[in-house]
């Protein structure tokens, strides 16, 4: 049941080609020039300051609503102690930042990164900015660069009280050297760092300006709507393009790739209409009569085969197992989900005279310029590639077949920018899902009803088998282990323990979804504590607390949580609590959970506690922002989520079967930020993976059911 | 031809009557603020007001419209900030990537128009637009917030 689409496979050579470039690694050359318009001086390469000093932040991150446009700036913003209200924001184009050796670092945005993985390059380039400008200042006023200081952007000469604006002094300041050796603010000097000022990017959402990629126009633009193979693995074998040839609009029919086939016209109304009308014969290949029965009973066999991958283990869990005073056992599974971003699918593409350009929504603009480059078998120095805001990533917008195929089409049209949209039915079934995975848990208790071994087995799909086969390591997908690593796993007082992975690849692509294996980890992990803490007769947080004694960063977050949720105080009649923890993404995070369940079996989810710990803390409300919309991503996910496989295809198309959750469901989230300094964690996913468990586990002290399948919606929670 | 009133200017569309609104807004008239989530009237993300009232225009042939009067976003305030629903968006940094927020401003501002003092069991009802970026408990702040700004002027 094992293949790859070929446009897929021959991206991953792509992106490996792009990747040469990264071992150059950071450094600031002054050559560098990036693609501002109008008047500005560049200070440094993050930086450009105009004589108003009106201050443009360059970005290499994709900003897709997790915030990070507005962090980065004020990271940058800090060190450079210029005035917030003077910050705007440009993307750095990623043909731009080839042709400078990669000078802004990476631009893949995906695992939480954007922050976390800048931070250093950043905040250095507002320092060297900031230092250019004193130096600047210093020698128009030929005096010594000590005497000077640098606040609000306004440079003061101490001594005398002369001062310059950053805007008087920015053209001069930009024909110096870089200083490649600055000094960073400590946390105490952070005056940006840590405020709660609003977001860069708000003004032109409320009015509709704001151009998303599939809102670009450019001129002399057709457009193009396409249809897959409907099974995975399958091939186009014929399409009919006479019939549909004298619909209006109707422009061209072309093959794209192996596996899919584009009708093009003036409107993509039209391209959509013609292509519903379209004869085409698929040749669906061998996984034509694989469904999801088939793929639960491949699982469920590897969770009890002899060989898996070794994720960590200590002691003797076996003689653990057989020594226990009590054995618990239980088999958890969730399901394939698809990311189901708003903005679905897209890219505009222009191939002409041996050069491309494209405009595009991607979480990896490299990835993006590696694959336009390669889909059209042009240098990667031919490409010119235009970032726009993504209408939601969540992890989808990393992979790049979307970009391959706008390319292949305008690559049959040359001269003509071609707009390729996928429909909600084709963004449905044709992602990178999240894997499907089952997991048996096998707890012992001694007598005193403390944990003495503990084995955990998954077996499920790798994304690195399918993404990215050259990461695996003998066999082993190091981050099907997401959060139950040495590093991340906070039950350490366990003695023995073994957590391993049985490898169980099917024909359906698999791609990282926001949270990626934590939500799965954390909900057979968090919920199977549960279990055991039933199972001794003790409270789930005092449970927890003992197991977690050799974890304080862990324990921290658990309690604070349990804290603001007071959880030693009496709920009102029929409401319930449930608690989880976990650690992903350099992030420490818990969440209570209180649900109630009516005679019926109808769940209301009435409040949520959620802590994290991130470390330091960029902007406190959009810290907030992100726990509210990971647990609405996170709990609809369990209550309603689920992407089955009938006769080797998705069974699911658009939103109304494939429900997601909205707005009357959203329980009220109340946010506690702990942040213990020392470190930067991430904040776009890491407390996704409590949401899920901490809510099931409120179900079950509710309703004494253990729900151990995801989706909810195929339970029935009335009382029996 | 079909006459086509949006934004209180009155235009000629040269297209088939079955077309839906939204793709004759978006891709006729080139007004990109309106947008396609699903197409089948499952989101919101294309949410316009047809004589005051919130409609999916994914849903709505173009050739049945007739004389209704349409707003899109772009028609909802003349600045695109000033309406009280934009005003209280501003406040609440509600937006995240911000894709599906056309609609739901649309459909807050209908809402409000309807019923200026919305409960937050009004807004469940009304509000059924979906956001993947899980702005729900800042659109209800803002909408609460846009309905005491509205009451105060």
């Amino acid at each position: 049941m094992s293949t790859t689409r070929l446009a897929r496979r021959s991206f991953m050579v792509s992106a490996a080609v792009a990747g040469g470039g990264l071992a150059l690694g950071w450094r600031l050359p002054s050559t560098a020039r990036a693609q501002t318009t109008g008047s500005g001086a560049e200070v440094g390469i993050w930086a450009v300051i105009q004589p108003d000093d009106t201050t443009i932040v360059r970005i290499a991150r994709s900003e897709m609503g997790q915030g990070t446009l507005t962090g980065l700036a004020q990271l940058v913003a800090d060190e450079l102690d210029c005035n917030w209200k003077f910050v705007r924001t440009e993307y750095v184009r990623p043909d731009v930042n080839f042709a400078n050796k990669r000078a802004w670092g990476e631009m893949s945005t995906g695992g939480s990164r954007g922050i976390r993985a800048s931070v250093d390059y950043v905040r250095k380039g507002g320092a060297a900015a900031r230092a250019m400008l004193i130096t600047a200042a210093a020698q128009q006023w030929a005096v010594p660069v000590a005497e000077c200081s640098a606040s609000d952007s306004v440079i003061t000469h101490t001594l005398s009280g002369r001062t310059l604006r950053y805007g008087e002094v920015a053209a001069a300041a930009a024909k110096l050297p870089v200083p490649a050796d600055v000094k960073l603010k400590t946390p105490a000097e952070w005056k940006i760092i840590g405020k709660s000022v609003k977001r860069l990017d708000t003004v032109d959402k409320l009015s509709g300006k704001q151009i998303f990629a599939l809102d670009v126009q450019v001129p002399d633009m057709l457009n193009a709507a396409i249809a897959h193979c409907p099974v995975f693995g399958g091939t186009l074998k014929s399409f009919d393009a006479s019939k549909i040839q004298s619909m209006p609009g109707v422009r061209q029919v072309v093959q794209v790739g192996d596996d899919a086939v584009a009708v093009v016209a003036d409107k993509w109304y039209q391209a959509k209409t013609a292509l519903a009308a379209l004869p085409i014969v698929w040749d669906e290949g061998k996984n034509g009569n694989v469904n999801s029965a088939q793929i639960a009973e491949l699982l469920k066999a590897g969770l009890d085969a002899k060989d898996a991958a070794l994720g960590q283990q200590h002691g003797d869990v076996e003689a653990g197992l057989a020594g226990a005073a009590k054995r618990i056992d239980a088999v958890y599974g969730t399901p394939f989900l698809a990311h189901a971003t708003m903005e679905p699918m897209n890219c505009t593409a222009k191939v002409a005279d041996g050069k491309v350009e494209i405009w595009v929504a991607s979480q990896n603009g490299d990835a993006s310029l590696a694959a336009a480059a390669e889909a059209a078998g042009v240098k990667l120095s031919d490409v010119k590639v235009n970032k726009l805001h993504l209408g939601g990533g969540f992890g989808r917008r990393g992979q790049q077949d979307y970009v391959t195929q706008a390319v292949l089409i305008a690559k049959q049209i040359p001269g003509r920018p071609i707009k390729l949209i996928w429909s909600r039915e084709e963004d449905t079934q044709h992602d990178f899902y999240r894997p499907i995975t089952q997991c048996k848990l096998s707890g012992g208790l001694d007598a005193d009803g403390n944990v003495v071994a503990l084995h955990a087995r998954l077996s499920g799909q790798s994304i690195l088998a399918y993404l990215a086969p050259q990461r695996m390591e003998n066999g082993v997908d190091r981050a099907a282990f997401q959060g139950w690593t040495e590093e991340e796993f906070g039950y350490k007082t366990v003695p023995n323990l073994r957590i391993d992975h049985a490898v169980r690849n099917t024909h359906v692509p698999v791609g990282f979804w926001r949270g990626v294996n934590t939500n799965q980890n954390a909900i057979y992990m968090e919920c199977f504590i549960d279990e055991l803490a039933h199972a001794a007769g003790k409270d789930p947080l005092a449970f927890r607390q003992a197991m977690l004694a050799k974890s304080p960063k862990h324990l921290a977050v658990l309690n604070a949580a349990a804290e603001k949720a007071g959880w030693d105080k009496a709920l009102p009649s029929g409401v319930f609590r449930g608690i989880s923890q976990c650690y992903g993404y350099g992030s420490y995070t818990a969440a209570v959970a209180e649900v109630s369940v009516s005679p019926k079996g109808e769940l209301k989810i009435h409040r949520i506690v959620a802590a994290t710990d991130p470390g330091h803390v960029v902007n406190p409300q959009q810290v907030v922002a992100q726990v509210e919309g990971s647990f609405v991503y996170g709990l609809g996910a369990v209550l309603y989520g689920e992407i089955t496989i009938e006769k080797g295809r998705v069974a699911q198309s658009n939103f109304d079967n494939y429900p997601v959750m909205r707005l009357a469901e959203m329980p009220k989230v109340e946010t506690v930020i702990v942040p213990s300094g020392g470190f930067w964690g991430g904040v776009g996913e890491p407390t996704i993976a409590v949401a899920g468990p901490a809510v099931l586990n409120a179900i079950f002290a509710a309703t004494g059911k253990r729900i151990r399948t995801l989706p909810l919606s195929q339970h029935d929670l009335r009382a029996t | 031809m079909i006459k086509l009133d949006v934004n209180g200017t009155v235009r000629q569309v040269d297209v088939d009557p079955d077309t839906p609104l939204l793709w004759v807004i978006r891709e006729w008239l080139g007004m990109t603020g309106t947008k396609y989530g699903c197409g089948i009237a499952q989101c919101g993300a294309c949410t316009v007001h047809m004589d005051g009232v919130a409609t999916r225009s994914c849903s709505v042939p173009v050739g049945s419209v007739g004389d209704a009067k349409i707003v899109t976003i772009e028609g909802l305030s003349p600045d695109g900030l000033s309406h009280p629903i934009q005003i209280a968006w501003l406040q609440c940094d509600v937006p995240q990537c911000g894709y599906c927020q056309s609609g739901q401003i649309m459909a807050a501002a209908a809402l409000l128009k309807a019923n200026p003092k919305p409960t937050d069991a009004d807004i469940d009802d009304a509000m059924t637009n979906i956001c993947r970026c899980g702005t729900y408990q800042r659109i209800r702040e803002a909408l609460h917030s846009a309905a005491d700004l509205s009451g105060k002027a």
